[in-house]
This record gives structure tokens, C-alpha cells and sequence, in this order.
């Protein structure tokens, strides 16, 4: 199966056809539209190595997540970032080519964070190996973290080692009663504090927070915030995740709506641009640091909105704005981003304009 | 050598006392802290402020020459060590805190503060940067980002690449680029992961900001004496499946615990083959499930004796054997070798057998302490410089544990960076295919090379003349002979 994907890439190279990696399909609204040959991952399956006291698991790229968890839950294990499956059969290799993370992110890490080593073949159909599977490892350039969130622009990753960490031994979902200037501030002040924060979220006058850890810690937790206990709350951090609530699906709004991302710095007063269509247009995550807007608004303004408060946008689902999906990037690092383009697929075959529509 | 004009222009730059060329005042400069690597800097610049180290950079790079940038230099694999015809640029200087900001859990420090600094700086608020290199004390930021340092609380709280959140970096053309922001991630490729541990090679970094955490309410650790350090690397490998991630969990064999009480009295059992000491912290409830999860866990995996320590000055003097065990060790001979390869757990038994069965062919003693919770071993290998000869063997030996290291599925390097000592052994860990796309990256940052060159990726017609064999997944070349 290796042997194929290289013989096909190197045949892309030679013939310059352009390519679209596609894994479960989960996530192809993320990204500027590309153009290209269905380049598939869903066949190249299956755990490599598990090893629970390593806290180490290494997978193909096709491998669904969902089947991951499985594993990892029968040893009490878990992939700390969450990664969202939006409700598709999302695949290990789409997760960390994306790069997205879920609601545990702010307080246990990203994908990055977690990724230990990938096997992956560049544009030239080279198979190239980067990191490992340990834990510390200051070998050699980082190459496996700048795969991640790469978009398969650098190459199609075929192996990936993780870091994986135990499941909490307990978890409770507490809500509050509270409005966004508050919500924003006590998401903060609480994670400054030795408190078993594992998620947060704000949307429509309610905090909700997430509490994992030790029973006993959980209980103390929740003894000194009060709140009241959600019931059936893995559903909603789940829904949450792969944004199957109703909040996210811009399809269903009448109005000619898209969702954004605005990645802001945590403390960030109530942003402005939301205003105009009351808080239920908005939902916050992260701790703050994650703003999803539904909003009719101009790109330039919500990128503005963004840049404003210490962070950027991102149109997440929606019409593609003129400049892209993904904020501009400064000269100085587009240049960068372009040379390495250049260096891993030299012919540009890999998706691309998917990050960037100059690569 | 660099010329008088170049010279003359650099002058041009900055004040008169930021500029070292004589004899005397560079001599402390010749090397890290890996002080077996020595070579007097052709100039010492160091710049007081951003604007400064961007005209020094474009200054070298319009007369093409190369920049080798330095911190504390406490690094311990030849990463700073001065090349020929370079400017040594030192960020010493650069020291300020730029701003604190408690309710966001941030810092933005300059490059030349020191590790230990931050967390001083923000301990009235009740929190801390996490990375504690055992440098910490003396090494920098910025340093700690150019080789992504680690710690002995790694498992739990990440290397320094979890722990920062945005750069200022130059390139070598004097091009800002400013990587990261102030929420969790940032548009395009993660800049900001490639620059971390790049060893200096890629740009110049003037600014960090670093992530902030709240100070754990409570820390506490248990001690364990084992008779076999199988049973005690297995224990490590119990304690994790059990659910426990602790914040730190440390071993050390025999000769490391003999020589560690003999210089501290930390009060630790002599009668013993290896140690753990194994750390939780968090919130009080959490460390007090834990504690109770860990010791369960040591004993039935074979511990021989098992503490608690119940106070606070007790568990500092646990700590304070661990912690002396590179000092310690250096009163029993008057060199060591620090080594710095990371392995798979697992593989811990196997790895210590044979780093004796060479300790007794070479003749050298080892003794051993171990990051055990992340796989990162460091055996300290004594010798004596005097004798001649016995530096180099003492290189051999460490280029043969490194070796061992990759054969069973580990790095070269866990914390301290390849610089030049390790430069051989890359050869050993990648193959041509992989060193070439690092040459590759280098390119698209510096294509002419000008950045700490020879340090970090072998040039590749260099690994031919070492000799060196790449092994492969854990598998030797020609698999089919039988090795022993």
C-alpha cells in the first residue's frame, strides 16, 4: 500500500498533476477550495504500536480516529487534544494535517503538542522519517510539528507517533448563569488558579466548565465554584467539538451567514462585531482565546476585529472571502512559507492553494 | 579572519564596550559548557537592544559573514562554540522583562533572561514557567528556546516548545519575523515549533513570550529503593499505567546513588541497585489520591524500601541527592561526560546492561541518572583529561551509548541539542534522504549558510567519511547476522 502512494505521488510529480489528499472527508469544507486528483488515505489503515506505559501510539494516516479511541479507552487512555471528528469518519492523518484540536485544548494541549514523530513522502515521492516515538527528542529540525496543520501542503503523512495520556479518573460539567464580560473574565481568573480546568465554553448566557481530575479533586473543585451539574455533559462537549450543534451549521440560516474563527488573546473584552446580532451569534471556547462568530460581516473587518485583539481570523465554513480563508500572512513569512513549499514539493502537486492560494 | 573594515563597520554599530576583540576579553567566550570544545572567537559582539542585532545581522550578511549566537552559553553539546572567521553574538545582554500580565498567564521576556529569572519574577502571583533545565539558574530564554530544553518535569508539563507562545526572531537578511500571537495557535506553518531547538541555525531570536502556570498547590514525593534496576524501570512503566502522570519521576543506578549521599547526605538507602524518586503535584485532593495510587504501585512492583516525604524541607532533601548528582559524580573523578539519549522506557534494562558490559570493555566508569518518566538518560562516563588519551575514549564510549540509543528506538539527543558534539551521531540517527530535507529547511531560512555553520546537520559527504552507519527503525544494517 506504501509502495502505491509512492508510485503515485512520484508519477503526480512527473506528470505535475495536482493532488487533494483526502482521508475520512471530514473535513473538506476546512481550507480554500483546491483542485486535483482524489489522492486517498481511508485504505492505508491500522495501529501500528500501542504501548500503554509508553504512553506512545503510532498509527497509519487512515486510521479512524474514532477506532483509535476505542483502543485507547479499553487501556483508560485518551488523546488529550480532542480532536473533532465533525460528525464524519474523521482519520488520524486528516486530524493532525488540520491541526485541529477540541475543547480540552487550552488546558492539556494542542495536536502539536502531542505529536511525537510521522513517516510521510514529499512531493517528489520521497519516503522521509522525522522524530520518533519518545517523549524528548531535540534531534534534527522539528519536521513532524511543522506537518501539523500543514494541510498536506508539505507532503502526505502516512505514520504518525503520539503521545497519549490516561483518562481522568472523574469529570463534572458545572453552569453558571453569567454575561460575556464576566464568563471572559472568570474563564481566566480560574485557569491562574490550581483548579482541574479541562474545558470551557460560553454561548447565549451560560458558562460551562468542565472539571477533570481525581474524584476527590473534581468534588473540591466544584465545592468552591458551585454551578449547577450538567447532566449528559459528554454529549454537549462532544457536540461542542465537532460542532454538530445547530449554532454551527451556517447551511440552515437563511441570511447569507458564515462561521468565522477568531483566535484572540483569552482576556479580550466582549468583541464588537458580534453586537449587532445579540450574543447568540457568538460562542467562546478556550478560555477565551477562541471566538466563533456567524456573522454577515466583511472579511476586513473581522480580521481587523482579530488582529485587534491580539490574535487572527479564519472564515471556517462559508464562501471563501477574496483573500483567502486563512489571514494573510506577513511578507517576511510568506516568503518563508513558499521555500519550504518549494523544498518538499517542488512541483506543487501537494493540495495545492489549499493554505495558501500562492502555494 | 575577519577583516579591519568589516571590523571597522561593526564598530560603527554599537557603543564601544559592546564590542570584544582582544585576546583577554575573549578567552571566556571560547567555550559552552561543554568545556572539551574550545576555539577563541575572532570578535564578541554584544548588541544592547532589537535594532542592534538586526544591523549586526545584515551587516555580516552583506559581507557574508557567518554569526554564531549565544546565550549563557551553558549549553552542553558545542551549540555556541565560536567558528572561525564568525562574530560571536552574544544575547546576554538583552535581558530585560518586557512585560508580565497575570490574568492571561503570560510573559514577554527578552532572550538573555535567565530561566530561573521568570519564575522569580512571577512567583508574588502565584505562578511559575514550567521548563526547569538544571541550568535554570544561569541559562537563557533564549538559549532554552534554540535547543528546546527540557527538565525533569517534561512528562507533565512539556519541553520548552509546550511552553512558549510567541517569538521575535531575525533572519540572517535582517528580515522581522514575528511568529505567533497572543492566542493559542497562529495562521500557516507552525513556525514557531521549527524555530524551537533549531540550535541558532535558523534565525536570531530577540523576544519570547512564555506561557505562565499557576503554582500547584501542593507537590509531594515518594522515594523507592529497588535491588534491580529491571524491577525499577519496570515500576516506572507501572506507575504510568496506573493512571499517574507525575511531575517528575527520576532514577538512578548504584554508583550515581553512592556518590550523590556522599556529597550531600540526602539520607538515601545505600543498600540498593537504583532509586526512583517520584514526584505528583495539583491540587491538594488530586496529590493525595496519587500519592496513595504511587506507593500501592512501588511496592507491588518490588520495591525494597519505600518514603514518603512528609514535609517540605524532606522532600527538598530528597530532591537535593538528584539534583547534586552531576557534582556529585565529578568528586569521584576529575572529568565526567554528560550524554544526553532518550529511549523507550521499556528498552531501560536492556540499555543499562549494556552501557556496563562497555563501561567494563573501555575501562571507564559510568554512573547513571535517568529522566525516567520520559525515557531521557544521561550516564556520566568519568575519566581523566589528563590522561592521554582518555577524552577521546571517553567520546568513543559516548558515541557508542548514543549509538545503542537509536539501535533500540530512541534519539540522540533528548534535551541538550546536537551542536557539534553530536554532529557524528546524526549520521547514526538519519538518513540521507531526511538530512537532506534538513539542509533543505536551513535553505529556505539562511541559503548562504551563514547561521551557526557546521553546527546541528552533518553535511553529508561528512557522514560518509565518518563511517558512520545509519540504523534504520531499530534495525542494524544486514539484520540477518547475528549479533551479541
Amino acid at each position: 500500500m506504501l509502495d502505491s502512494l509512492i508510485e503515485r505521488i512520484r508519477a503526480a510529480h512527473d506528470s505535475r498533476t495536482p493532488l487533494i489528499i483526502e482521508g475520512g472527508g471530514s473535513k473538506t469544507f476546512y481550507g480554500n477550495p483546491d483542485e486535483g486528483e482524489v489522492l486517498g488515505t481511508r485504505k492505508f489503515t491500522g495501529v501500528i504500536d500501542y504501548q500503554p506505559k509508553e504512553l506512545v501510539l503510532t498509527a497509519r494516516a487512515g486510521t479512524p480516529l474514532a477506532e483509535i479511541e476505542v483502543l485507547l479507552g479499553e487501556q483508560n487512555q485518551m488523546l488529550a487534544f480532542e480532536p473533532p471528528h465533525f460528525g464524519g469518519p474523521a482519520t488520524l492523518g486528516g486530524s493532525i494535517a488540520a491541526g485541529l484540536s477540541g475543547p480540552r485544548r487550552p488546558y492539556a494541549g494542542a495536536a502539536r503538542d502531542f505529536v511525537l514523530g510521522v513517516r510521510m513522502i514529499d512531493g517528489t515521492g520521497q519516503p522521509l522519517r522525522f522524530g520518533g516515538q519518545v517523549i524528548k527528542n531535540v534531534a534534527g529540525y522539528d519536521v513532524s510539528r511543522l506537518m501539523v496543520g500543514a494541510l498536506g501542503t508539505l507532503g502526505l503523512i502516512t505514520e504518525i507517533s503520539l503521545k497519549v495520556l490516561p483518562r481522568p479518573a472523574a469529570e463534572t460539567t458545572l453552569q453558571f448563569e453569567l454575561d460575556e464580560a464576566a464568563a471572559i473574565r472568570n474563564m481566566n481568573l480560574w485557569a491562574g488558579q490550581p483548579l482541574p480546568l479541562s474545558a470551557t465554553s460560553w454561548h447565549a448566557g451560560l458558562l460551562t466548565v468542565r472539571l477533570s481530575g481525581a474524584a476527590s479533586a473534581v468534588q473540591a473543585a466544584q465545592a468552591k465554584l458551585g454551578g449547577e451539574t450538567v447532566k449528559d455533559a459528554a454529549a454537549f462537549w462532544q457536540r461542542l467539538r465537532d460542532q454538530t450543534t445547530p449554532f454551527f451549521d451556517t447551511r440552515s440560516s437563511s441570511s447569507n451567514q458564515s462561521l468565522w474563527r477568531l483566535a484572540v488573546n483569552p482576556t479580550s473584552p466582549p468583541l464588537t462585531v458580534s453586537n449587532r446580532l445579540g450574543g447568540d451569534a457568538q460562542w467562546i471556547e478556550w478560555g477565551g482565546a477562541v471566538r466563533w462568530l456567524v456573522s454577515d460581516r466583511p472579511a476586513a473587518t473581522l480580521r481587523e476585529a482579530a488582529r485587534a485583539a491580539g490574535g487572527h481570523a479564519t472564515l471556517f465554513r462559508g464562501d471563501t472571502p477574496a483573500d483567502g480563508v486563512f489571514p494573510p500572512l506577513a511578507p517576511a513569512l510568506l516568503i518563508l512559507h513558499r521555500n519550504l513549499k518549494q523544498r518538499f514539493d517542488p512541483r506543487g502537486i501537494f493540495n495545492h492553494g489549499r493554505l495558501y492560494r500562492e502555494f | 579572519m575577519l577583516s579591519p573594515a568589516f571590523l571597522s563597520k561593526l564598530r560603527s554599530l554599537l557603543p564601544p564596550h559592546c564590542v570584544l576583540n582582544e585576546r583577554e576579553d575573549l578567552l571566556p567566550f571560547e567555550s559552552d559548557g561543554l568545556a572539551a570544545y574550545r576555539n577563541t572567537p575572532d570578535v564578541v559582539v554584544l548588541p544592547e537592544n532589537e535594532a542592534q542585532v538586526a544591523a549586526i545581522l545584515q551587516l555580516c550578511h552583506q559581507n557574508k559573514v557567518a554569526v554564531v549566537a549565544r546565550g549563557a552559553g551553558t549549553g552542553l553539546a558545542a551549540g555556541a562554540l565560536p567558528v572561525d572567521g564568525a562574530v560571536l553574538l552574544v544575547l546576554a545582554k538583552l535581558n530585560r522583562i518586557k512585560a508580565i500580565d497575570t490574568l492571561t498567564r503570560t510573559a514577554v521576556v527578552e532572550p538573555g533572561v535567565r530561566n530561573l529569572a521568570i519564575s522569580e519574577a512571577v512567583a508574588e502571583h502565584g505562578l511559575y514557567y514550567a521548563p526547569d533545565p538544571s541550568s535554570q539558574i544561569a541559562c537563557s530564554i533564549g538559549g532554552n528556546v534554540a535547543e528546546n530544553s527540557g527538565g525533569v518535569h517534561c512528562l507533565k508539563y512539556g519541553l520548552t516548545v509546550h511552553n512558549i507562545l510567541a517569538l521575535r526572531a531575525w533572519t540572517i537578511d535582517g528580515q522581522l519575523l514575528e511568529i505567533g500571537n497572543e492566542s493559542l495557535d497562529a495562521p500557516g506553518y507552525d513556525f514557531l515549533a521549527l524555530m524551537t531547538g533549531s540550535e541558532g541555525m535558523l534565525a536570531v531570536i530577540t523576544e519570547v513570550t512564555v506561557k505562565l502556570l499557576p503554582r500547584p498547590q501542593r507537590a509531594q514525593v515518594v522515594l523507592a529503593a529497588f535491588d534491580d534496576v529491571a524491577k525499577a524501570g519496570a515500576a516506572v512503566g507501572n506507575i504510568i499505567a496506573a493512571g499517574v502522570i507525575p511531575a517528575g519521576l527520576e532514577m538512578m543506578d548504584r554508583l550515581a546513588i553512592q556518590a550523590a549521599e556522599a556529597f550531600v547526605h540526602a539520607g538515601y538507602p545505600l543498600d540498593c541497585e537504583a532509586l526512583l524518586l517520584c514526584e505528583v503535584d495539583g491540587v491538594n485532593e488530586e496529590v493525595s489520591a496519587d500519592i496513595y495510587t504511587v506507593r500501592q504501585v512501588l511496592e507491588a512492583s518490588g520495591a525494597i524500601e519505600v518514603r514518603t516525604a512528609e514535609s517540605e524541607e524532606q522532600r527538598l532533601r530528597f530532591w537535593a541527592g538528584r539534583k547534586a548528582a552531576f557534582p556529585a559524580v565529578g568528586r569521584l573523578s576529575p572529568d565526567y561526560y554528560c550524554m544526553d539519549g532518550t529511549i523507550p522506557r521499556a528498552q531501560l534494562p536492556h540499555v543499562l546492561k549494556r552501557i556496563s558490559e562497555m563501561s567494563a570493555e573501555c575501562g571507564l566508569a559510568v554512573a547513571n541518572v535517568f529522566h525516567a518518566g520520559d525515557g531521557n538518560l544521561h550516564p556520566l562516563i568519568l575519566f581523566d583529561a589528563n590522561q592521554p588519551g582518555e577524552l577521546a575514549k571517553a567520546e568513543n564510549f559516548g558515541g557508542k551509548i548514543l549509538e545503542l540509543c537509536v539501535e533500540v528506538g530512541g534519539t540522540i539527543t533528548g534535551e541538550h541539542g546536537v551542536g557539534l558534539e553530536k554532529i557524528k551521531q546524526m549520521c547514526t540517527q538519519f538518513a540521507t534522504p531526511e538530512l537532506m530535507r534538513f539542509h533543505d529547511v536551513k535553505a529556505a531560512f539562511d541559503p548562504d549558510k551563514l547561521l551557526n555553520p557546521g553546527k546541528a546537520v552533518p553535511e553529508l559527504h561528512r557522514c560518509a567519511e565518518w563511517g558512520a552507519m545509519h540504523v534504520h527503525g531499530g534495525q542494524l544494517p544486514h539484520p540477518e547476522l547475528p549479533r551479541f
